[in-house]
């Protein structure tokens, strides 16, 4: 019976050790999976034992600790300062709704896990001290001032200002509207709905500037223009005829004014009065696969890099079924349309913000961030963001070209209201229809900087259910916002 | 150096072990250091020894290692139960405290020959059958959590299945040593206990619906059958025979649908329906919530552990985060403060436990003995297997004990008492050899 015995035994000993390797498998190689999961309250409510970095503005403090004791324990829970300033960016992290913002995605900073080994042996030595572990502080690019003069233009409108530094990529302003306090997230979450908006829903957890999928208008003829002139086929001089329409698969589309046609122009003056029929004529002579090429090298078609969760950014372009979708042949999209920012084309303000700095920036398009370094808590630099160049998204000849032509629009075309003085300051309206009467998306792109100099701002306004043009509602807010940013900026 | 000298040198071990985990454990709830736990350790060693006298008086030549072994499975088990319930620690050790008793109780009962269990199998065969059946009976049967294991008599409450596990092994020890030559031509007359066997597991799966306890009776079956005949054929047509009756009986058996579909697919990306409350939720909001939860408790100690005391099971409220911590999750709260070391560590006691019982087995001279030990041994290791995987998601989980550590008194006692058995045979196993 030995034999079988031995057999029976070898059984039950590989049953056990079968479970000293489940045990690894969760306690290694499934652990950081677990750990990132919304659901996983175990290592939420773990971390609130750690003492949280800051979060900071370069003069503000955007987010710091409140020290409980509860049932023995030292726990750390967060208050947010600045309140609803810059609560998109920022996040919240909270027991009872989980993390957002910074606060979700650089969580593994602020806990101090994502450190090098020196980093996590003190942090392994300090717990076995017993004293509380402590995270890196994290320092934003943002400011905080211009950030509630954003904020403040736009008051009850519901739509997003993103203001960045076009020569580095440095993110300076990103105001959604309404915003949301995250100081009551925690316990009184019901109190986040109850705001005061132009629009239903409000949504005020929604980023706008990066989650917001808004129809370009007008403002996308920026992106057909660079389009045209890296063609070759056009040039800024190009002569046009505009009857006042264009045809688009046997439809006319009208110009914003039909009542009056301009007859014989060049491509700078219709860019200048923003002519629809100019640039759904370079559309349909283009392709729609020619444009959205151009699209590409601005960043459309990828989610804008930035240090916020994935998932609170989405990625600009046409659109199908709710599903972005590049089109395999040029004929299963209506060129002319697209040109001048409709047919299923959906922008963020942060990728059109990136649209106009590139321009402005002779061409090259910087990758946008907003955490500058991250802080020991010994006070210590542990990282520095370098900056990075995206893409060469226009020619330097041609961006300079465009830059004077979109100059010309705020001087004397569709978007004066955003002229400052002693600035150079190039610009783009739209106001794009959506369906309903007087409850258009209107915007305003832009760069300003100092005359023969680089700009030193780079800008995008949208707004949602506006009865007046971009012209008119966007073109000022962007100018209070640029102004709250200029002239204090050192070269980077 | 003798068997019983070097038991209790490793009893001095396994005391400074538990000891210190105890220690630990009493010194983060209080915050402070004071000796409060030194009553608790006392006691716990003094019971011990207690059965280590008996065990020298009555097993002399027994294996030094078993109960020191158990001595230090006790003393985790009741570090962690306290850790999660200081009250349910204290009801613990009372419970340790009685199964000692009960140990030496058997060995002083079988103190001549525990062979004479062999001639009354047929009676531990139907007690074990009417024992697994008296928990569905109206009145006196409990259900708790959905199943029905529990009975209630007066002030006793009790878990019968756990002492019908060791009568079945008996029984089965004593039929299959009768029965292994003729069983092992494949007479098919010889079959028709242990088909009443299979029908009675299934049977009693009905009636409780309890899979785990199913799975462990019909496992160690399996096991002693195969160890008699030597016909792996046997065991393949068992295991066919409980997969084709469990899965006739799927249908009926929501609560065995329902710990399938947790295990399979504890996370949902889209809300399913929800039977606790009747809305949409995902799955590990729901059914496989403690599952989840217990998953995550696990991952959170890493390779070192938090530590014991500063592990996370509860909300910054003091809500409980896994339900039956104490009880059937006790390894993810061992798993969790200890890390992979510590859950390793107490895993390969259970190795070795299982280990120095099978060679109690092999070493037994008679059949009934070697079945017996082989029987018991194999029990404690299923049941480890059947806990703590369905704990690691490597089984459907079904709510059984982890021996020795686990809160619950029918568990201890009957562990205990399957300890005892073991220890006799081992003694006349050597003593035997011996002479």
């Amino acid at each position: 019976m030995n034999e079988q015995l031995a057999r029976v035994a070898r059984t039950a000993m590989g049953l056990v050790v079968a479970l000293v390797i489940a045990t690894t498998y969760w306690q290694t190689w499934a652990r950081p999976g677990l750990a990132a999961r919304q659901d996983n309250e175990i290592q939420r409510v773990a971390e609130f034992e750690v003492q949280r970095g800051k979060i900071l503005a370069p003069t503000r403090v955007l987010a710091r600790n409140r020290v409980e004791t509860r049932r023995g324990k030292k726990l750390y829970f967060r208050t947010y300062p600045q309140g609803k300033l810059a609560a998109h960016i920022v996040g919240y992290s909270t027991v009872s709704r989980s993390r957002a913002g910074l606060e979700k995605s650089l969580n593994g900073v602020l806990t101090g896990t994502e450190r090098n080994l020196a980093g996590l042996v003190e942090r392994q030595l300090d717990d076995l001290r017993g004293k509380p572990i402590v995270g890196d502080t994290i320092v934003t690019t943002l400011d905080i001032r211009a950030q509630k003069v954003a904020l403040d233009a736009l008051g009850r409108k519901c739509g997003a200002v993103v203001a960045l530094d076009p020569r580095s990529g440095k993110l300076l302003v990103m105001a959604s509207s309404p915003s949301y306090d995250p100081n009551l997230v925690e316990k009184r979450f019901g109190l986040v709905g109850r705001i005061t908006a132009d629009c239903r829903p409000a949504a005020p957890l929604v980023n706008r500037a990066t989650q917001g999928l808004y129809a370009p208008g007008s403002s996308f003829k920026v992106v057909t223009l660079a389009a045209a002139l890296e063609s070759n086929r056009f040039a800024p001089d190009s002569e046009f005829d505009d009857p006042g329409y264009c045809i688009a698969y046997g439809k006319r589309v009208n110009n914003f004014d039909t009542s009056r046609p301009f007859g014989r122009l060049s491509l700078a003056t219709a860019l200048q009065h923003s002519v629809n029929s100019v640039f759904c004529n370079i559309g349909k002579a283009l392709g729609a696969k020619r444009i959205l090429e151009q699209a590409r090298k601005f960043g459309f078609y990828d989610r804008p890099p930035l240090e916020t969760p994935d998932g609170d950014r989405l990625p600009s372009g046409l659109y199908r079924r709710g599903e972005l979708w590049f089109p395999k042949r040029d004929f299963e999209v209506d060129a002319g349309r697209m040109a001048f920012g409709q047919e299923r084309m959906l922008v963020t303000p942060l990728q059109m913000a990136m649209v106009a700095g590139a321009v402005g920036n002779a061409g090259i398009l910087m990758r946008p961030w907003v955490v500058e370094k991250v802080v020991s808590p010994q006070g210590k630099t542990v990282a520095r963001t370098e900056r990075a160049q995206l893409s060469r998204a226009v020619g330097p000849v041609n961006a300079r070209d465009m830059a004077e032509m979109m100059v010309s629009v705020v001087q004397d075309g569709t978007g004066t209201a955003a002229q400052i003085s002693g600035y150079r300051v190039g610009g783009k309206t739209g106001t794009a229809e959506t369906g309903v009467a007087g409850r258009n998306t209107t915007w305003f792109i832009a760069f300003a900087g100092r005359p023969g100099k680089r700009p030193e701002v780079a800008i995008a306004v949208a707004l949602e259910g506006q009865s007046l043009t971009g012209g008119a509602t966007a073109a000022p807010i962007a100018r209070t916002v640029m102004q709250a940013l200029l002239g204090r900026r050192p070269n980077p | 150096m003798s068997a019983r000298t070097r038991e209790l040198l490793t009893l001095a071990l396994a005391a400074l072990i538990g000891s210190t985990a105890f220690a630990s454990a009493w010194i983060a709830g209080a915050a402070s250091i004071d000796y409060g736990w030194v009553p608790w350790a006392a006691l716990l060693a003094a019971v011990f020894v207690v059965g280590h006298v008996f065990a020298r008086a009555v097993v002399p030549d027994a294996d030094p290692t078993l109960l020191p072994l158990t001595g230090l499975l006790c003393a985790i088990g009741l570090t962690f139960v306290y850790r999660i319930d200081p009250e349910d620690g204290r009801r613990q050790l009372v419970w340790v405290a009685v199964g000692v008793g009960v140990f030496v109780l058997v060995l002083l009962w079988l103190r001549w020959d525990y062979r004479v269990l062999e001639r009354y199998k047929y009676v531990f065969g139907v007690s074990a059958i009417v024992l697994l059946m008296l928990p569905s009976v109206p009145g006196i049967g409990q259900r708790i959590n959905g199943v029905k294991l529990w009975v209630d008599i007066g002030p006793l409450q009790f878990q019968p299945g756990e002492i019908a596990k060791i009568f079945l092994v008996v029984f089965l020890a004593g039929y299959l040593r009768d029965k292994r030559e003729a069983l092992a031509r494949g007479r098919i007359k010889d079959f028709g206990p242990l088909l009443a066997i299979w029908g009675g597991a299934m049977l009693v799966l009905v009636q409780t619906s309890d899979l785990g306890s199913a799975l462990l009776n019909f496992g160690i079956f399996l096991a002693m059958l195969y160890a008699a005949t030597g016909r792996l054929s046997f065991v393949l047509a068992g295991l066919a025979l409980f997969a084709g009756g469990a899965t006739v009986l799927y249908d009926a058996l929501s609560r065995v649908q329902q710990r399938v579909t947790v295990w399979l697919e504890p996370w949902t990306d889209d809300k399913v329906y929800c039977a606790i409350n009747g809305r949409l939720e995902y799955r590990q909001n729901c059914d496989s919530y403690q599952l989840v939860k217990s998953l995550y408790s696990i991952a959170n100690g890493g390779y070192g552990g938090t530590g014991i005391g500063k592990g996370t099971f509860e909300t910054v409220d003091g809500t409980p985060l896994i339900p039956f911590l104490q009880t059937d999750f006790v390894y993810s709260a061992i798993a969790q403060e200890l890390g992979l070391i510590g859950a390793a560590a107490v895993l390969l006691c259970f190795l070795a436990l299982v280990a120095r019982g099978m060679r109690v087995a092999l070493i037994a001279h008679d059949g009934f003995s070697k079945l017996l030990a082989a029987g018991l041994s194999f029990g404690f290791a299923l049941q480890t297997f059947i806990i703590v995987g369905g704990v690691l998601r490597l089984v459907p989980l079904t709510g059984i004990t982890l021996p020795f550590v686990s809160y619950g008194g029918s568990s201890i006692v009957s562990n205990f008492v399957m300890l005892a058995l073991l220890m006799l045979v081992s003694h006349r196993a050597v003593r035997g050899a011996a002479t």
